[in-house]
């Protein structure tokens, strides 16, 4: 491990903007696109098993 | 050997398929970045001009090269699509394009954030950005334009075609450092030389894009499933999932 401490590490050398703005940004849009993947299959089989006992009936 | 692929590219056995690799996928993803991130951030030393501020190619580069290949995958989807009207092609090509533009997004992203300290801009219309930006907004187009056409099927025909003419530009950004004067730089890592970097930083940058990889076929596969029980959801197969029709015998 090459750093002295949390804050050195958070620090990046006076970079830490720039390197966390670009790693926190791709962390929050590949949590989304998992999370909209995830909530447009639980929608889409709703839909399927909505119209699937409509036709039952 | 013909016939194996036909096989699987009917939506009811990719469905099945598609629903066992993408678990492992997805973990695999997960492993890889780990991996990555330990490398890039806790062993590879500081680069000589850059200092810290260069780690941002870990991500930077892998989405970068994400971008363009899922494109070129879209464009791939689109031939066999066109050439062969199999009903499975339109629909990955569908799957792949939030995930493509997702990574073309966080390519300009990223690239803006090391810009502003290494060039004191964060943006310049130079041949690599502008190329880059042209193919953010041809996957925007893509996805506008499958949603706009009702009927499916003529909506990916015509994404098809948007696909592949746009397809030409992906060499353009590949090759745009070495064709045109650009303050971007070129390439770090190229088939014909030894890579212009240390070995722990090459490591990491190898691990972070694999992890793409992995978290993108994950996500194609999981996407194609969704779009699979929605166009087909008035078969029968469908009709007789557990998860649709309920767990009855």
């Amino acid at each position: 491990m090459r750093w002295e401490s949390w804050s050195e590490f958070w620090y990046m050398g006076g970079y830490g903007l720039y390197v966390w703005g670009s790693m926190g940004m791709t962390a929050l849009l590949l949590l989304l696109e998992i999370w909209q993947a995830r909530v447009a299959h639980l929608n889409t089989l709703a839909l399927a098993r909505s119209e699937l006992f409509m036709e039952q009936e | 050997m013909t016939m194996r692929w036909f096989y699987y590219a009917a939506p009811q056995t990719f469905y099945g398929l598609a629903g066992r690799l993408w678990p492992w996928l997805a973990a695999l993803a997960l492993a890889l970045t780990l991996a990555g991130l330990w490398v890039g951030f806790g062993l590879a030393p500081s680069d000589a001009q850059q200092g810290e501020g260069y780690r941002i190619i870990f991500v930077h580069v892998p989405v970068s090269w994400m971008s363009m290949i899922i494109y070129l995958a879209m464009a791939f989807w689109s031939v066999l699509g066109l050439t062969f009207n199999t009903r499975l092609s339109g629909m990955m090509t569908r799957a792949l394009a939030p995930t493509g533009a997702m990574f073309a997004f966080l390519s300009l992203w990223t690239g803006a954030l090391w810009g502003k300290p290494m060039w004191g801009t964060w943006w310049v219309w130079d041949a690599r950005l502008t190329s880059e930006l042209i193919l953010f907004f041809l996957y925007l187009g893509y996805m506008a334009l499958v949603s706009a056409i009702d009927d499916v099927r003529r909506a990916d025909r015509a994404g098809a075609l948007i696909a592949i003419v746009g397809a030409i530009n992906v060499p353009i950004i590949y090759f745009s450092v070495k064709w045109w004067n650009t303050l971007h730089q070129g390439a770090s890592v190229s088939l014909t030389r030894s890579p212009s970097m240390a070995q722990l930083m090459l490591w990491g940058m190898l691990l972070m894009a694999l992890a793409m990889w992995a978290y993108t076929l994950a996500m194609v596969c999981y996407r194609v499933r969704t779009l699979i029980i929605e166009r087909e959801r008035h078969t029968d197969w469908v009709q007789a999932l557990p998860e649709v029709a309920g767990a009855k015998a």
